[in-house]
């Protein structure tokens, strides 16, 4: 299961694609306009939830809680943001692999979902080496 | 045809506004913005709320110029595309962005040929003014579709198997 808010976060999924390769993928994000690029693979729409606006996390934990138990994904991706930290929380709960991925956008710290995706996930990456360094996280290079 | 954007979530009036007043002086230079949800609707460039991921790409590689916020999506298709841009960082203290990493992203990206970050408005139009007499600028160093290979091949290997490759970077 790959996941990405809209814009930015899902233009990095859509770059890591190659590694994905092998797998049977259903992608997760916020606009309907983006099943173009995902079509023979199956994309679910969720409502998107920013820190402008934190009661609409609930429908987000409805949406995963339906979209997991669906999909029972083997492993679940995402670069982010917050509203995919729901999904990663109740995969690692589920025993499902985890990876959080941090925005490349983030290139002085962590985002503040990155920092809790680094307690509750399998693996947190970030792009860059020296927040990679700072955090005490892994850094594989950038999406760039 | 420049082609203006605010990416998909927060509006940018300040950008949109901007660009409009340059569009108003320029009646013979062709603007279509992508304004999203900001008060501001443009009276000389042409716009619309939201396109489609279809429409955008079309309209982005239509363009001769880029006019953007500092996102790592607009920059990311952007150079996929290979299109010179200029591009204004959005501001916490503005409330037109939760945090400040427009900021550190204009510090990484400002060297980059073909990128522009300018810091207001008036270095924004007087950037544009600019393109449009030098119109052989520098393209953008184009990237491909993909991200490189090491980062693919460690992806790939952890979602497999588990193991966390090192670091790489």
């Amino acid at each position: 299961l790959a996941l990405a808010s809209g814009g930015g976060h899902w233009v990095q999924l859509m770059r890591l694609r190659p590694a994905f390769d092998g797998f049977e993928v259903a992608y997760v994000s916020m606009y309907d306009s983006y099943s173009e690029q995902v079509s023979g693979s199956r994309f679910h729409v969720i409502r998107d939830a920013s820190r402008f606006e934190r009661s609409s996390f609930l429908s987000v934990f409805v949406d995963a809680i339906l979209i997991l138990a669906r999909e029972r994904p083997t492993v679940i991706v995402t670069t982010g943001s917050a509203p995919m930290l729901i999904f990663v929380l109740l995969g690692r709960l589920f025993g499902r692999r985890t990876l959080w991925i941090d925005s490349v956008a983030n290139s002085e710290r962590l985002s503040s979902s990155g920092r809790v995706a680094k307690k509750i996930a399998h693996c947190c990456v970030s792009q860059w080496p020296d927040v990679a360094r700072r955090e005490g996280v892994i850094c594989w290079g950038s999406v760039l | 045809v420049i082609f203006v954007s605010v990416g998909s979530m927060f509006p940018f009036d300040r950008l949109i506004e901007g660009v409009d007043v340059w569009a108003a002086k320029n009646p013979s230079v062709s603007v279509v913005a992508q304004i999203g949800n900001g008060t501001y609707e443009p009276k000389y460039a042409s716009w619309s709320r939201m396109l489609a991921q279809g429409e955008y790409q079309e309209k982005l590689s239509a363009c001769d110029l880029f006019v953007a916020h500092v996102g790592m999506g607009s920059i990311l298709q952007a150079l996929e595309a290979r299109k010179p841009m200029i591009l204004l960082p959005r501001l916490a203290l503005l409330r037109e962005v939760t945090t400040d990493h427009q900021l550190h992203t204009s510090d990484r990206f400002r060297a980059r040929d073909g990128i522009e970050i300018v810091d207001d408005v008036p270095a924004l139009q007087a950037a544009i003014d600019l393109a449009q007499t030098s119109p052989h600028r520098a393209p953008a160093d184009g990237i491909s579709s993909f991200a490189p290979d090491a980062v693919i091949q460690a992806v790939a290997t952890f979602l497999n198997t588990g193991r966390q490759p090192g670091d790489l970077a």
